[in-house]
């Protein structure tokens, strides 16, 4: 019989896990021994991806840093539903200060560690700081512009839920156009949050020349892992963006977090992709493209576009923004020839 | 206690938080009948075999098959396997290769000398089974496997019923065929060769058995009154083919017409083409309503069958025959139009279908016979108590996998009866449908093809016809099942849960749901790709 590789796993590297897969070849997630940095019975809502997104991030940090690592929080859901004081959710070496320093704090924490190694009085300890959307773009944005410019040694983690979940859902420079939220009423001639305002800051993180910049989705666990583990390779400032639906903020049912973060990347409105030293690098292709309306009218914080007479004018930006991405980040596969 | 200041408390864990309160609805796992297991008339596993095929354990998935049934390589080659045709890959390209997968398996048990397993204990009881086809040679198995002592009365000289005196070499070789019986033999079956039963009561008062199975298919070829010379050859498919596995080939000349539209029309003028006749098939319908299967039909006409549809034979002569032209009404039924044609013709076999011939059961008490075939209730039982039969000789769908189903059912109802109990089966869970996959997860994969030998060896030699699959390819294969409705260990829920409240119990232990922190969100639910959990509402 001719030797030939099987290259075909069933499931390939869709699933967390997949045990016709070599050991080494395994998430971190369908590991039994993986840390469950954010255990047990911490508050978030069900199905929150939030929750979600910072176990797998943190969990795969830890591993890549052999649990040598210390997490700086911003304020924000992730924060008030694990940290109920005294109570922690934490199985990580965590410190939260401020809604708007964590990247500045990070700095520090990172400085004291270096000293500290210079010292022999500690090893590689590693710093990685992490916040929602609100902390990231809006009130944290100087701080974070600071971290990068210095090229401090942190990875800064960005939460992206679309708003200030925590506080009742108000709208941040990372909510998407035409949402509704609760200061962005659909109401008025352009309802819901406005086109042509809030920034994309993985592209502002490009912009400083940083070594590595990634997005990423919960839904995507292993290109997750990958970006984070990537980044613990590199030394100096790095960014990874990750989008973590929100069933409250988004009006979505709880189990349709995965769903929803799916077709965010499959519609191309959220581009995934990683980038060194200001270059684009890859982008994770999509994989079964699709109209931007299949991510839209599951949430109902798009629900005044589906009304007795649709939006299709509005819908129609929107789409011209997910096409503006694929050209962008080159997120289609070339056509075989 | 030193506390920092304005601190008053010890830090505590979050799992003092019990969020399973949250919960309205709970995740539970379970087990839904993969519609091609519920579809296999021999009742396999096969969701559950290939789970093993999968990770290359081809051993353990040999043996998790053949504990449903002992004739894999057989079936691999003649099962019509209409387990593809309901499985849920169809809905995604096409469906899984199962049957190319299960021949895989029964030739390797063959090449690497696998054995069935011995029976633990011995029981006591001796079981007749008459007839060593399919489905007696079935029932032989899983008694034995039960640990009863068995003997197959054969009126043949060898085993495999019309395995053997019906299907064609080329699609059934002999030594496949031969391996699987004898190792259904070496489990310590007795078999009685060229013993025809004729009084089946007497044989079992003879031999002092507690219970029998009859399996003595159909064999009697049907007739037609077909108007004919003195001198026309006129004779039945089953009696050509049976005389194939002879010293003494059948004569046919060189144009042979064959008369009817099932599978055995087919196979008996596949078998002329080979033997260098120039083989026409006269059938009175149309290609779609032809008995016959497709793949079959087509087979034949690539090896040079020709066929002539909407034909009935008026009479024969010496070296022609009349046809007349039909044309179908209405109602889909053949009319005669008065149209003629004369066909030269060397001989005429008639493949028409079979009758039984129940000789063996006449004076039976409580048996009953409507339409020529023995009735049996749901157990398998005829109308006499102790005696069972099953296969093409009870009312049924006559196939080889129905027959080792039969036999299969049959044994455990014996088993039962012999113990003075009823065998009650477990009861089925809901079929695995299609719309309950989340098929994201399941890489894009088309189906493998079987290599066909090439078209001048088929149409000279009883070589087989169909190749198997490598290793490789059989793999592949094994790994395109969905696994529909049954765990299969991908850790999505482990993984997706934001509340870590599912615990990973290891390799082939499955997990478990820690309902003390489980909020109930149903996220485990909807990226589950093969539908096993269920969402239940909460009673409290
Ligand atoms: C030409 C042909 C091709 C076929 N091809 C296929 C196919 O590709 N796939 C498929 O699934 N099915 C096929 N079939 C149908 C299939 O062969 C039968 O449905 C199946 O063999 C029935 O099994 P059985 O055990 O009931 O009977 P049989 O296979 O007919 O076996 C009955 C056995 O009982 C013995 N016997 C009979 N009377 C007595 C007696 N009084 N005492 C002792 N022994 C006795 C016979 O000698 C025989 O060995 C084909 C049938 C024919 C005729
Ligand atoms: C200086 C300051 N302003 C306001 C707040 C109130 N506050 C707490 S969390 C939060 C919103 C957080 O939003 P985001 O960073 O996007 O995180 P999310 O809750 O959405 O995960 C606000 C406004 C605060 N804690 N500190
Ligand atoms: S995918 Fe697998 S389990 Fe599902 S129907 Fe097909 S063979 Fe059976
Ligand atoms: S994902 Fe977790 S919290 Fe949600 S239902 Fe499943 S086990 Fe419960
Ligand atoms: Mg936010």
């Amino acid at each position: 019989m001719s030797f030939q590789p099987v290259k075909f796993y069933q499931t390939g590297t869709f699933t967390v896990g997949n045990r016709l897969l070599a050991p080494d070849q395994r998430s971190v997630q369908a590991n039994m021994e993986r840390t469950n940095s954010l255990n047990s019975g911490h508050r978030a809502c069900q199905g929150c991806g939030e929750a979600l997104g910072a176990r797998y991030a943190i969990d795969a940090a830890m591993h890549a840093t052999d649990k040598q690592m210390v997490a700086v929080n911003a304020t924000g859901c992730l924060e008030v539903f694990s940290t109920p004081y005294p109570e922690t959710s934490w199985q990580v070496p965590w410190i939260h200060s401020l809604f708007g320093n964590a990247a500045a704090v990070a700095t520090g924490v990172s400085a004291a560690l270096k000293v500290k190694r210079q010292k022999g009085v500690s090893g590689d300890v590693r710093v990685v700081a992490q916040g929602g959307d609100g902390g990231t773009t809006d009130i944290g944005f100087g701080c974070l512009s600071g971290m990068f410019e210095r090229n401090d040694d942190v990875l800064y983690i960005c939460y992206d839920n679309g708003g200030y979940m925590n506080t009742g859902i108000q709208r941040s420079s990372a909510t998407p156009p035409a949402a509704r939220t609760a200061t962005t009423m659909p109401v008025g001639p352009e309802p819901g949050n406005p086109f042509g305002q809030g920034k994309f800051v993985p592209a502002i993180a490009m912009a400083h020349e940083i070594p590595y910049v990634a997005t990423a989705t919960v839904a995507d666990l292993r290109d997750l892992e990958y970006k984070v583990r990537k980044a613990m390779t590199f030394r100096g400032a790095r960014y990874i963006h990750i989008l973590v639906p929100c069933p409250l903020g988004w009006g979505t049912a709880s189990d349709e977090t995965l769903r929803m973060s799916r077709l965010a990347k499959e519609t191309g409105l959220f581009p995934v992709f990683e980038a060194e030293r200001g270059e684009l690098t890859h982008s994770t292709k999509i994989r079964r493209l699709l109209p931007v309306e299949e991510y839209l009218r599951p949430q109902k914080r798009f629900a005044h576009l589906f009304g007795k007479t649709p939006a299709v004018d509005t819908i129609a930006r929107l789409q011209a923004i997910a096409d503006k991405n694929i050209r962008k980040y080159d997120l289609l596969e070339k056509e075989a020839n | 206690m030193n506390k920092p200041f304005a601190i008053t408390l010890d830090p505590g864990s979050s799992l003092a938080n019990r969020t399973g309160t949250w919960r309205t609805e709970r995740p539970v796992y379970v087990n839904r009948l993969p519609p091609c297991n519920n579809q296999c008339p021999a009742g396999e596993d096969i969701q559950g075999w290939l789970f093993h095929a999968e990770s290359g354990n081809y051993e353990k998935a040999w043996q998790h098959l053949t504990k449903d049934n002992p004739f894999p390589a057989i079936m691999g080659r003649v099962c019509y396997h209409t387990c593809e045709g309901a499985c849920n890959r169809a809905n995604l390209d096409s469906a899984v290769g199962i049957n190319s997968v299960e021949r895989f398996l029964g030739d390797e048990a063959i090449k690497r000398k696998w054995k069935l397993v011995q029976p633990a204990a011995e029981s006591g009881k001796h079981v007749l089974i008459v007839g060593g086809g399919p489905s007696g040679m079935s029932a032989a198995y899983h008694l034995r496997r039960l640990g009863h002592r068995v003997t197959v009365y054969e009126a043949g000289p060898m085993l495999g019923g019309m395995m053997r005196f019906g299907i064609p070499k080329y699609r059934l070789p002999r030594e496949v065929l031969d391996a699987e019986m004898q190792r259904v033999v070496e489990m310590g079956v007795e078999v009685k060769l060229n013993a025809k039963v004729d009084n089946i009561q007497e044989t079992m008062k003879a031999g002092n058995f507690d219970a029998a199975f009859l399996a003595v298919g159909a064999h009697i070829g049907k007739r037609t009154n077909i108007p004919a010379g003195a001198v026309s050859k006129i004779v039945d498919a089953v009696s050509v083919l049976r005389s194939m596995e002879g010293e003494e080939k059948p004569m046919l000349g060189r144009r042979v017409v064959v008369y009817g539209g099932g599978n055995t029309a087919i196979d008996v003028a596949r078998t002329a083409k080979r033997m260098g006749a120039e083989p026409i098939i006269v059938y009175r319908r149309t290609r779609d309503k032809m008995p016959a299967h497709d793949f079959e039909v087509e087979e034949a006409m690539q090896e040079g069958v020709m066929i002539k549809w909407l034909s009935t034979i008026k009479k024969a002569g010496d070296a022609s025959i009349t046809v007349e032209k039909m044309e179908l009404d209405a109602n889909g039924f053949p009319q005669p139009t008065g149209e003629i044609e004369t066909l030269e013709a060397d001989s005429v076999v008639l493949a028409l279908g079979q009758d039984v011939d129940l000789g063996l059961l006449e004076g039976v008490p409580g048996l009953e016979v409507t339409d020529g075939v023995v009735k049996v209730d749901a157990n398998m039982m005829t109308g006499h108590a102790g005696i069972f039969a099953g296969g093409d000789m009870v009312p049924t769908e006559r196939n080889i996998t129905v027959g080792v189903g039969h036999g299969k059912k049959a044994a455990k109802n014996i088993d039962a009866w012999l113990r003075g109990i009823t065998y009650v089966a477990p009861p089925k869970p809901p079929v695995a449908t299609f719309e309950r996959l989340n098929t994201w997860y399941y890489s894009d994969a088309p189906k493998t093809v079987r290599p066909m030998l090439d078209i001048i060896r088929r149409q000279s030699t009883f070589e087989e016809v169909q190749g198997g699959l490598d290793e490789t390819n059989a793999l592949f294969e094994a790994r395109r099942c969905l696994s529909c409705g049954n765990c299969f260990e991908c850790d999505n829920c482990y993984g997706v849960c934001p509340d870590n409240a599912v615990i990973k119990l290891g390799p082939g232990k499955g997990f478990q749901f820690n309902y003390d922190y489980c909020k109930g969100c149903g996220l485990c639910v909807s990226e589950c790709p093969c539908g096993a959990i269920n969402m239940v509402p909460e009673n409290n």
